[in-house]
């Protein structure tokens, strides 16, 4: 469907832990613009897959290309600035921090107070958290409240608005709906939508193949470390993807 | 689509809890005024004397808990701090001593050979509380456990056992003198104060300290090196009883092993009073210097009005149970989450 180059290609990925093979030939691409649904059941590699593209893990056999360069991250930090972001379904935010701290956490911009003390900017961090959540649609009266105060879609809004504002070229998303009621999860699907508008790739996991048939460009199904099959949403069903991961 | 959110951030009423301790030692002074007046006719708190007393005795615990807010805040703790200080006091007292009488140097440059060798010194216990806990994921309670024993050890078997007492005009006055009327003892903690709130509070160490209370998971993915940070905030909690060490050698002309013995607990008694939560990720220097205060005004206050000494115990203990009860009772108002 996409005869652009992918932001991601993924080429004949191997990886074993001792003797266990976690993933084996692995392949598929990210193209801009579009949002690539890995399905698998547990075990079947997504985790791993995901962990050799962010840095987590360090991958020897096979390719994994970044606009048609070889990437191997050492660390996760590596790869966000190289463009690449993670969105866990949990653990991702300081909760007692504010929403502008946490889109800059590690990276904080500092001023000098009485141009001499390196002091970190909040007014600027503040000033990026309203912006960036008004781009999400958010709309956030108190910008000192820590995270905590918020609900979880607006927490999954708040590593999305990070994301974005670092200019992530490829976001990564691990369950984003995992922790969330239905109204939230609704919201969550609304800013993959904003984020895929922007243009970027976005690889999404998901147990929900609900959300799946919702949001996906295209699904790649894993079962045990192996590519099972790849899909076009409008050509398949539930029933024919649960087959392909459980390989019946 | 236009969800509201219902972050109204720190309402009135969460300012309030903010500056409890600030609150609670207002009332707590009201008490001994009140007291001192009905039961003997004298004022507690218009008293110069009695304000400098306390000033005095609330500085070494309060330089031990400005260290030990930020290892709370982290989530971690620190019992390791009252032998470093003692650690610290044997050792600045027999290098003045030495610097002065083997390598005879004036008082004024053997006082700061001592003062280095002893914060010098406490970088070495920081340095170790903070590999264990980061490299060897050794308990933060049991590493620094561990490093109160050895402390203990060291200190006690440089000083041979006893005090080491030393006779250095320069060094004693720091302990002893005044500027202006302001003990110097009480300028260098109120500089102490300003130096770790800076850095708590406007630096990216202060700023991931927090992040790290809060989810070290979240901090270390946002790319904060989280064994570093673990380092550098063990040796800084190290080096602050260190400064509390040299500072009690000034003040009674001698370094004790035992120095900071009594003042651990009080150290962490000071900074959950002042607002900090044991579970990490939150809590200011200014909420423990107030918190040192309120223990130090418990302390006077009741020899003051001529209560049996071991009355404080009971009330300091009191007064951190009520603390940490309020805290949580806060937390679960302000819908906060706890102990992730």
């Amino acid at each position: 469907m996409n005869d652009r180059t992918p932001i991601l290609a993924v080429k004949n990925v191997s990886k074993h832990f001792g003797g266990v093979q976690a993933l084996n030939n692995v392949s598929f691409d990210v193209f801009p613009g579009e949002v690539l649904a890995l399905a698998g059941d547990n075990g079947a590699g997504k985790s791993t897959i995901i962990k050799a593209i962010s840095g987590v893990f360090h991958y020897e056999i096979g390719d994994i290309l970044l606009d048609g360069k070889r990437i191997a991250f050492s660390t996760p930090q590596e790869a966000r600035d190289n463009g690449i972001e993670t969105i866990y379904q949990d653990l991702a935010l300081a909760d007692n921090l504010s929403i502008g701290a946490n889109i800059f956490l590690g990276r904080e911009p500092m001023k000098k107070l009485f141009g001499l003390l390196p002091a970190i900017d909040r007014q600027k961090m503040a000033d990026v958290a309203r912006e960036t959540m008004k781009r999400l649609d958010f709309h956030v009266e108190r910008l000192d409240a820590p995270v905590a105060a918020f609900s979880g879609g607006q927490r999954q809004a708040v590593a999305i608005g990070r994301a974005m504002y670092w200019n992530a070229r490829l976001v990564i998303m691990d369950e984003p709906t995992a922790a969330l009621g239905v109204p939230e999860q609704r919201k969550v699907i609304a800013l993959i939508q904003s984020l895929k508008a922007e243009g970027k790739g976005i690889i999404f996991i998901s147990h929900n193949l609900r959300d799946i048939f919702e949001v996906a460009d295209r699904i790649v199904v894993f079962r045990r470390g192996e590519n099972a099959g790849e899909r076009l949403p409008k050509d398949t069903s539930g029933d024919e993807i649960v087959r392909l991961m459980v390989g019946q | 689509m236009t969800p509201a959110v219902p972050a109204k951030g720190k309402s009135i009423l969460m300012r309030i809890a903010e500056l409890r301790a600030w609150v609670f030692l207002f009332f707590l002074i009201v008490f001994f005024e009140v007291w001192s007046r009905i039961a003997y006719d004298v004022t507690f708190a218009f008293n110069t004397y009695n304000m400098k007393a306390i000033a005095v005795a609330a500085t070494a615990p309060l330089v031990l808990a400005l260290g030990q807010t930020f290892v709370i805040i982290s989530a971690g703790i620190d019992l390791s701090l009252g032998f470093v200080m003692g650690f610290a006091s044997v050792v600045a007292a027999h290098m003045a001593n030495y610097a002065a009488q083997q390598l005879g140097l004036p008082p004024f440059p053997a006082m700061l050979f001592g003062i280095s060798c002893g914060v010098g010194m406490s970088l070495i216990p920081g340095y170790v509380n903070g590999w264990l806990i980061a490299h060897l994921k050794v308990p933060p309670f049991i590493g620094t456990l561990g490093m109160y024993g050895i402390a203990r050890g060291s200190a006690y078997l440089f000083a041979g056992g006893m005090t080491i007492a030393i006779s250095n005009p320069w060094y004693s006055s720091i302990g002893n003198d005044r500027v202006l009327g302001v003990p110097v003892l009480v300028i260098l903690a109120v500089i102490c104060c300003i130096v770790l709130h800076y850095l708590l509070s406007q630096t990216r160490f202060g700023q991931h300290t927090y992040a790290m209370g809060a989810s070290q998971a979240a901090a270390s993915r946002a790319g904060i090196n989280i064994k570093r940070l673990t380092i550098k905030i063990y040796i800084l909690s190290s080096v602050m009883a260190g400064i509390a060490g040299v500072l009690y050698t000034g003040r009674f002309s001698a370094g004790a092993p035992q120095a900071g013995e009594p003042l651990l607990l009080l150290s962490i008694a000071a900074v959950v009073i002042g607002g900090a939560s044991l579970f990490g990720g939150s809590g200011t220097i200014w909420g423990t210097v107030a918190g040192a205060l309120v223990i130090a005004v418990i302390d006077y206050g009741l020899v003051f009005v001529d209560v049996e000494p071991f009355w404080q115990f009971i009330a300091v203990g009191t007064v951190i149970i009520i603390s940490v009860l309020v805290d949580q009772a806060q937390r679960r108002f302000s819908g906060g989450r706890q102990g992730e």
